[in-house]
């Protein structure tokens, strides 16, 4: 038996893990050395996940991003704040699981923290919407980044999410105008603002909390402009193509590195984050905290230019005078 | 560029043919309401701006018509025309987009989905922008971005009202993320026209959705729609297959929408202009002179 959740192309390393289990329990059971096989055995395994995960496709990679084990916006606040209080509503009647938020400490810094929650089962996901949030859930972070820009708190975004949740009462409350008010506000915001796509970005749904003077992507996470499977079923027609529509939007980090919209992609261990939770925490915080460093620099109103100037210049056109060849990415 | 010589450009561009010549009944002098059935002189409806003067049903107007209902004879002048698609994925679903950009340029004359320019209505400046449901939905990539985005940053730096009105189904998926980005560029611009003070409204007409209602469309300061109009962030059937349940009749229409909160007034076409007027009349406008 396997201990973890496997996806679909780990299954090369069943059998291998198998022995490998079977070896351990062989060494507990008797005095037999078996430190050599194992040694090999486990080498032989790294190779083959180092194999597999050097060479996803687009279609694994939504996968790995959607890993039930793969560490959540409260995983990581968890490993990264000594000091942490979790806050609670939008002040309109509603306080959405699927977007948490709170302050807390990282090193010597208070920040606000916030991001798209998902549930590790079937029990937590019903509780969580999947990661889906309402309008109310959008509400509640812009109250909570409103109030970090009152306090001079830096603001740290996790975004988890398969989209914004579709929902007779969404449209009723106006999903569509909380995420355009966030969209708008956020480049008011005059404190730092840092944005990791931890999984998956999910659309609009993402982009209401992802303005962000520096936006961050895991090496398996994705963003996307709409979810392959829609995407299939509208322009293929046909929602089994959608591992085809994945590779075509290109929504991993390093295709969105080179289309300029991430600013850095970072790397993770063979097996995904889900494979070494501690390991993604401390390179996130890492990069989180080197990145503050840099926008802690900035005056107000530098920060506010700066964000304003790097979502400018987002797109690809042609104008008098440029070639397509001009824009090659 | 004016909106006469634009005419005429398009006509070199041999533009056939608008939306409401699709609903033609036989010699093209008639017209069938696709709602009442009732049967009128085209040339009366197009004179009632296209709006059935039996049952009041909105025909869809392309973006020439729009920007002739709104703007002052002669005062419209387009602005980034000349700004042209490109296909940043080389994204190819059944069909290239490269191919599918061409194919529907070539057939609607148009660059790319919203037209934007400078104008005056009763003689009150506004800046306008004209989104084109026949250009691929009327979907936001790059081009529509970037030609909105330009607009309402020279609203603010000429300091006047901006008017966009919407039709789209969304961001447009074959330009990827980029489209995505759109979204978040034209709010950053809108923010700075609202700090300077200045009014932005945005008209909902039939089929405002996805990203652009998760945008511009429902940033104004007023917030306008067409009758019956589709507004929404999600697709209905989407919602459906979540909620298995089925809903409400008017769901998502304008005037569902303008009870739950998020539409200040619905506006009849044929009310449309001299509406605008008031409303930049009374948010302070001021006529321009007119030179020659
Ligand atoms: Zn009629």
């Amino acid at each position: 038996m396997a201990r973890r959740h496997l996806l679909e192309f780990e299954k090369p390393l069943v059998e291998l893990e198998q022995q490998i289990e079977q070896i351990r329990d062989l060494a507990r059971s008797s005095e037999v050395d078996v430190s050599q096989q194992l040694l090999q055995l486990e080498t032989l395994a790294a190779r083959r996940r180092e194999e597999i995960f050097s060479s996803l496709t687009p279609a694994q990679k939504i996968q790995v991003a959607r890993h039930p084990h793969r560490p959540s916006t409260l995983d990581y606040i968890q490993m990264f704040c000594d000091e942490w209080v979790e806050l609670h509503g939008d002040r309109r009647g509603s306080d959405d699981q699927a977007l948490v938020g709170g302050v807390g400490r990282i090193g010597q810094r208070s920040v606000l923290l916030i991001g798209h929650q998902k549930g590790r089962d079937t029990k937590e996901n019903v509780a969580r919407n999947f990661g889906m949030a309402t309008p109310g859930g959008y509400r509640k972070a812009m109250r909570l980044m409103d109030h970090a820009d009152r306090f001079g708190l830096p603001i740290l975004s996790f975004i988890d999410t398969p989209g914004a949740y579709a929902g007779l009462l969404a449209e009723e409350q106006g999903q569509g105008e909380a995420i355009a008010v966030n969209l708008r506000e956020m480049f008011r915001l005059r404190v730092p603002v840092i944005a990791t796509v931890i999984g998956e970005g999910g659309s609009g749904g993402a982009l209401g909390i992802g303005v962000a003077d520096r936006l961050l992507m895991f090496q398996h996470s994705v963003y996307t402009v709409a979810s392959p499977e829609a995407c299939a079923s509208i322009l293929w027609r046909d929602a089994a193509k959608a591992p085809e529509a994945a590779a075509a939007l290109r929504i991993t980090g390093p295709d969105l590195r080179s289309l300029g919209v991430v600013d850095e992609v970072l790397p993770e261990p063979a097996g995904g984050n889900n494979w070494a939770p501690l390991q993604a925490g401390e390179v996130l915080k890492e990069a989180i905290e080197r990145h503050l460093g840099e926008l802690e620099s900035l005056s107000s109103k530098e920060l506010r230019d700066q964000r304003y100037r790097k979502f400018r210049a987002m797109g690809r056109v042609l104008t008098a005078g440029t070639t397509e060849n001009d824009l090659a990415v | 560029m004016s909106l006469f010589d634009w005419f005429a450009d398009r006509r070199k561009d041999q533009y056939v043919g608008k939306v409401t010549q699709e609903q033609d009944e036989g010699d093209g002098l008639w017209s069938k309401c696709p709602e009442c059935s009732q049967v009128v002189y085209r040339k009366d409806l197009i004179a009632n701006a296209s709006v059935c003067s039996h049952c009041g049903y909105h025909n869809r107007i392309d973006s020439t018509e729009r920007i002739a209902l709104i703007a002052d004879a002669g005062s419209f002048i387009a602005i980034n025309g000349e700004l042209e698609p490109t296909d940043p994925l080389g994204f190819k679903d059944r069909r290239a987009y490269a191919d599918r950009l061409r194919e529907t340029q070539a057939k609607t004359g148009l660059r790319d989905a919203v037209i934007t320019g400078m104008c005056r209505v009763d003689n009150l400046p506004m800046a306008l922008a004209v989104m084109d449901f026949r250009f691929m939905g009327g979907s936001m990539g790059s081009v529509v971005g970037e030609r909105i985005t330009r607009l309402v940053e020279r609203a603010t730096d000429e300091r006047v009202p901006l008017l966009i009105v919407c039709a789209s189904g969304g961001a447009r998926m074959q330009e990827g993320m980029l489209s995505l980005m759109q979204m978040a560029k034209i709010s950053g611009a809108l923010e700075r026209h609202r700090e300077q003070g200045l009014l932005y409204m945005p008209l909902l007409t039939h089929p405002t959705t996805g990203g652009v209602t998760a945008s511009f469309a429902m940033l104004g300061d007023l917030i306008l729609a067409e009758p019956k109009a589709l507004i929404g962030f999600a697709g209905r059937r989407v919602i459906e297959q979540t909620l298995r349940e089925k809903l409400p009749d008017n769901f998502q229409t304008a005037e569902y929408l303008q009870e739950h909160g998020f539409v200040d007034t619905i506006v009849p076409r044929t009310q449309l202009k001299t509406t605008l007027a008031s409303l930049l009349r009374l948010h302070g406008s001021r006529p321009v002179e007119v030179v020659g």
